[in-house]
């Protein structure tokens, strides 16, 4: 019976290799950026710079506005998609979970379709450019993510099983209407699974750059995710700041090229990073509210 | 009759207000595109638009299906699924049973959250983490492996025949310790009392997990494993675009029905070949999801998506 509080230790052992190989990549990325240009030309990438130097960061910060720009575009769209999200979806999971709505058949279906079928790529892209004309607008950004049939149906099923009846029933008894029941009494009895549902919502359109290699060829418009593809993909934009800080700063003669990809890629994963440890236990409820009816 | 629906509706106008900002958005978002399927059947000019534009019956099909690369398109897309779901699916359920029997909750967290960090991150931040390893030049793998060990420096990004091994790798990375999370509730949520019992019984660890845990988890393997079947002709398109840097030298290894949708659309402009693999796509995918569905109400009915 003692050894039951027990953990083996090859347990513990296995555990503590998965989680290295979970996290050494991001320490890579790191210790790049923080890499000077000479032990990245002698040693290649490592896990520990020959030379520490932080010329990346300076050259960022000297040519800072482009990738706060990006920075900006991403709040901005993540802020607003998250809270209009949160609103269709609540709205639209309230009256599927009202047996006396009338259109609740039709409607639960008509959700369901979305989820079975789609137009594919292209007609999607001929309605939000040809259609709305959405193309190089933050609405591109915005409206793809807005409603997920999956999450409506995740509030759907909350608000139809954690929400006792009987409340309802006496708010609208009492003379409740419609909207001051939704505000009033579901909504603020709902926090977990809006919490749940909203922190999918941050998380899709922080890490989302698939809308912006569509719609944004503008490069003011161009959201963090996508800033740092292209500078992945071709170096022009170090390449340009790189030159800039030289004949400005004439510091070093060597470019700090590979440092400065690493520690834009650094700025882009900190904001999940720092706020993840906050977000893990709402993630892992949410997990489990949508196992309940995957 | 007439007269009492509408009156009904109109009584509960506030629930129709409130159903009506979601139901416009899928009507824009999902409705109209599903209306471009016939796209595939035409012969699209952006000039004259989807209605505009003349008719040519099968003829995109017939094309699409002439290029020898769609079949090996096919069985990319379905193969590196099938291997997915078989890696993800073991390992979630070992790390779950696994993380079950680590008995100190500070030790437990940490190990969770350093599993699910992968997935949070972009995948183009995910490119960036594969490219630190696998840059020709000053990457770890070439540099700092096998320079020292005296092997040839290998160009990854011009080598299709690793690719197989290195998405699978990246994939397992970023979705293996989220996956395990279902599996881990499912579980915490066994009656403890079928433990005890087995204990009195003097079963031992692992009887008890073979006879009591994985019975318990058979169920929801079996219903996620069908759900995945269902989407079995969707590929990832990040993981095949970003992660590969979208390089033309890899395509023989890596080149799914997404990838392949997207260069044909956006990069060659051949909406024709775009909008007629799209359409298979689409098919194929509602065939097989109403399919599994059918199969997962036969298993246990409450389990059904619908």
């Amino acid at each position: 019976m003692k050894s039951e509080n027990r953990t083996h230790p090859v347990i513990h052992l296995f555990f503590i290799l998965a989680s290295l190989v979970c996290i050494i990549p991001f320490w890579l990325i790191l210790m790049i950026s923080f890499s000077s240009q000479n032990s990245l030309t002698k040693n290649g990438y490592s896990f520990w710079p020959a030379e520490f130097d932080f010329a990346a960061y300076r050259y960022l910060i000297h040519d800072a506005e482009p990738i706060l720009r990006a920075f900006g575009v991403s709040i901005l769209v993540t802020a607003i998609g998250t809270v209009v999200s949160l609103f269709l979806t609540s709205a639209l999971a309230f009256s599927l979970s009202r047996k006396e709505f009338p259109l609740r058949r039709f409607m639960n279906f008509y959700v369901l379709l979305t989820m079975l079928f789609g137009g594919g790529l292209l007609p999607w892209y001929l309605v939000y450019t040809k259609v709305l004309h959405f193309q190089n607008s933050l609405l591109a950004l915005i409206v793809p993510g807005l409603l997920g049939g999956f999450n409506v149906f995740v509030m759907r099923t909350y608000f139809t099983t954690s929400i006792p009846p009987s409340l309802m029933d006496s708010a609208q008894i009492d003379g409740a209407s419609e909207y001051r029941t939704y505000f009033s009494i579901i909504l603020p009895l709902s926090l977990p699974v809006l919490a749940t549902i909203g922190l999918f919502s941050i998380v899709g359109y922080w890490n989302d750059w698939f809308t912006s290699l569509v719609f944004i060829n503008n490069d003011k418009l161009y959201n963090l995710q996508y800033f740092l593809y292209n500078t992945l993909m071709n170096a022009q934009y170090l390449q340009s700041i790189a030159d800039k800080a030289h004949i400005d700063a004439a510091s070093s003669p060597l470019q700090p090229l590979e440092e400065l990809r690493m520690a834009m890629a650094i700025i882009a994963v900190a904001p999940i990073a720092l706020v993840f440890p906050f977000l893990q236990k709402y993630f892992v409820k949410g997990l489990t509210i949508g196992a309940v009816k995957g | 009759m007439k007269e009492s629906r509408l009156r009904r509706l109109w009584k509960y106008r506030a629930l129709l207000l409130l159903a009506l900002p979601g139901f416009l958005l899928l009507l824009v978002n999902n409705y109209f595109p599903m209306f471009g399927i016939f796209l595939a059947f035409k012969d699209f000019n952006y000039a004259k638009g989807i209605f505009g534009s003349e008719w040519n019956g099968f003829d995109n099909f017939k094309f699409l299906f002439a290029t020898n690369d769609i079949w090996l398109i096919v069985a990319h897309t379905i193969l590196y699924n099938l291997v997915f779901l078989v890696v993800n699916t073991t390992l979630a359920v070992l790390l779950a049973l696994l993380m079950n029997e680590v008995k100190n909750r500070l030790f437990a967290k940490f190990y969770q959250s350093a599993l699910i960090l992968p997935n949070f991150i972009s995948m183009v931040v995910v490119a960036y983490l594969v490219f630190g390893f696998l840059n020709p030049d000053l990457g770890f793998i070439n540099k700092s492996i096998l320079e020292p060990l005296g092997y040839p420096t290998i160009s990854w990004y011009m080598s299709p025949k690793y690719w197989p091994y290195i998405l699978a790798f990246v994939n397992i990375w970023k979705s293996v310790g989220f996956g395990s999370v279902i599996y881990l509730a499912t579980i915490i949520g066994i009656d403890k009392e079928y433990y005890e019992a087995a204990m009195l019984d003097g079963a031992g660890k692992w009887k008890q997990m073979t006879r009591i845990t994985l019975p318990f988890l058979v169920p929801v393997i079996v219903i996620l494993t069908l759900l995945s079947i269902g989407h079995i002709f969707n590929a990832d398109f990040g993981l095949f675009y970003q992660v590969t840097l979208n390089a033309g030298m890899l395509k023989s290894t890596t080149e799914v029905i997404d990838t392949y949708v997207y260069n044909a659309l956006l990069v060659s402009g051949d909406s024709n070949l775009a909008s007629s693999a799209g359409l298979l796509q689409s098919v194929v995918g509602f065939v097989l999801v109403v399919t599994v569905n059918a199969v997962v109400k036969k298993i246990s009915s409450d389990k059904a998506l619908f």
